[in-house]
């Protein structure tokens, strides 16, 4: 983990509530994807995780849906603003154990993370899937970044107004040989349950601090208490307990 | 140059702020980011008898200037402290550490001191009879001052280090409740533990925490906190320890000039991992702008002529 002064030098509107920043500084401290940035907004007293959805040397792009007061407030913080962010929170996914056909499940705000993931995968040689759930056409965003990537790439949307009517669940491919996935919690658990392999699953919990001193994101797996902010946020599907 | 050099119960300070037990974990997170040696101490996460995996999530809400917890006393319990934290403990902190312990039972409370006494590195034993977060314990200790008393006897009983007892703010009577505890013999008093709090998520029209009511902390309770460190001031003679949303070097001296001997800092350090250096760092220049030559001369220093 590493505090850093980050720079936003790009924001854009990508659905009616989601929106990319992009923020400029060090960046070293990010290792893998999966891994999420804590971020202090002013008036707000505790930091904001959010997901790492790319990075470049300098450079780290977050998609975030505004839910709350703290996602409302950065959704109107202007290009210029420098910001107090922790960086290269969490554990991240491992990609040496996807094997040669890894499928990605993402659902809504779950997607950004597995697009720094399509790319490392794609970047080691790896046929990545992705399977990206929305509930309408009009909350779909970064299907053709991925495809521009080169994953084979699947929307899926609740009510059917784009790709595949139904769930991430309702559009898994033939063959797959291992599944990393990120979305709601609910989601979470239909993945689990439909899957055939084994997979890492990226959990999401009201954080404290977002670094592993105040417990307060502790859950509970087969081996033992886990604090989803430095144990996690990925875990194993073996681990895990519903 | 100014001192910044405090005396807790006996032992020297270098300086007399102290990270807050379960906002610091074992140090060990801290550690990998500054050397926490430039603290005064810190206290560490409360720890029990047993393990505990402690409340179910969510255990972590917000309000304007602060925070609410009910993470409700996860650790991983005294054996597991003594055998395994504590020597790791060794390799990145060098000074004597607070060990801060809650129980269930005065007879648990006494058991965990009991043994937490054999270990070196423990400069005080902090005893927590204020924990609002779990049920049949902690807090009902600290708002009945004959519970406290029978609690502070207990430990004092089986220990040599100094024992504090850390009030909860939940109370109508703060100062009975230190005096109930240093008649009970007490070596010092810190305060104040978390106030009360809940809140309620709109759109699911239901209580934020898992827990229901958690512990507020943060700056929007600093001027409740300075009020009873005051009070609890005029009534014991036997040092204090403030706390209670302190942010900055300027609530340290506020806190020594109501009455605290040391000071602690809690939900800053979630929010900025190096609160305790840089609050360390920025007394010097805070004490020279206010003419203050040893910090020690500020203990109650707001108090004369009151």
């Amino acid at each position: 983990m590493k505090e850093v002064t980050l720079e936003i030098s790009a924001r854009a509107q990508l659905t009616r509530d989601v929106y990319r920043m992009v923020l400029c500084g060090d960046t070293t401290a990010i290792t893998a994807p999966g891994q999420f940035i804590n971020i202090k907004l002013d008036d707000l007293y505790l930091r904001r995780p959010i997901s790492v959805c790319d990075w470049e040397p300098e450079e780290v792009t977050i998609l975030y849906k505004v839910v709350g007061k703290g996602t409302a407030c950065m959704a109107g913080i202007p290009v210029g603003t420098h910001l107090s962010v922790l960086t290269g929170l969490g554990n991240g996914y491992d990609t040496a154990k996807s094997g040669e056909y890894p499928l990605l499940l993402g659902g809504g705000v779950g997607v950004p993370p597995l697009y720094l993931l399509a790319k490392q995968l794609l970047s080691e040689g790896k046929n990545v899937t992705a399977v990206l759930g929305f509930n309408t056409a009009d909350e779909v965003f970064y299907e053709d970044e991925f495809r521009a990537l080169g994953a084979k790439t699947i929307v899926t949307t609740a009510d059917g107004s784009r790709g595949t009517r139904g769930f991430v669940t309702d559009a898994l491919p033939q063959d797959y040989t291992y599944v990393y996935t990120c979305g709601p919690e609910p989601m979470l658990k239909a993945v689990y349950n439909a899957i055939e392999t084994s997979g890492q699953f990226s959990f999401e919990e009201r954080m404290g601090c977002g670094f592993g001193a105040c417990m307060g994101c502790t859950c509970k797996t087969k081996y033992g208490s886990k604090r989803i902010c430095t144990d996690g946020p990925v875990l194993e599907k073996e681990e895990i307990v519903w | 140059m100014v001192n910044t050099a405090v005396t807790l119960c006996g032992v020297a300070l270098d300086n007399p702020v102290i990270p807050a037990s379960g906002t610091f974990g074992f140090g060990a997170e801290f550690a990998a980011l500054y050397d926490i040696n430039c603290l005064g101490t810190f206290s560490f996460k409360g720890t029990t008898r047993q393990p505990r995996f402690g409340n179910p999530t969510p255990r972590i809400a917000e309000c304007e200037a602060g925070m609410l917890n009910a993470v409700g006393l996860q650790n991983p319990g005294v054996e597991s402290v003594l055998a395994d934290i504590l020597p790791q403990m060794k390799q990145y902190f060098h000074k004597p550490v607070m060990a801060n312990v809650s129980g269930f039972s005065v007879e648990e409370y006494a058991e965990t001191c009991a043994m937490l006494d054999e270990s070196e590195q423990i400069g005080w034993l902090e005893v927590n009879i204020s924990c609002p977060n779990v049920h049949g314990g902690g807090m009902s200790f600290g708002t009945d001052p004959a519970m406290a008393a029978a609690v502070t006897k207990a430990v004092r009983a089986v220990t040599k280090k100094p024992v504090i007892v850390k009030l909860s703010p939940n109370v109508t009577d703060i100062a009975a409740m230190a005096k109930a505890c240093e008649a009970a013999g007490a070596d010092g008093i810190s305060l104040i533990n978390t106030l009360q709090g809940m809140r309620i998520d709109l759109k699911k029209r239901a209580p934020i925490l898992a827990n229901t009511f958690g512990g507020l902390s943060g700056p929007a309770i600093f001027p409740v906190a300075l009020r009873m460190v005051w009070q609890v001031y005029k009534a014991v003679s036997i040092p204090i320890i403030g706390m209670g949303g302190v942010s900055t070097a300027e609530d340290v001296i506020e806190m020594m000039l109501a009455g605290a001997t040391a000071v602690q800092i809690g939900a800053v350090n979630l929010v900025n991992p190096y609160a305790g250096r840089d609050i360390v760092r920025a007394l010097p220049a805070v004490m020279e702008k206010y003419g203050i030559q040893n910090l020690s001369d500020c203990i109650g220093g707001a108090h004369s002529g009151t």
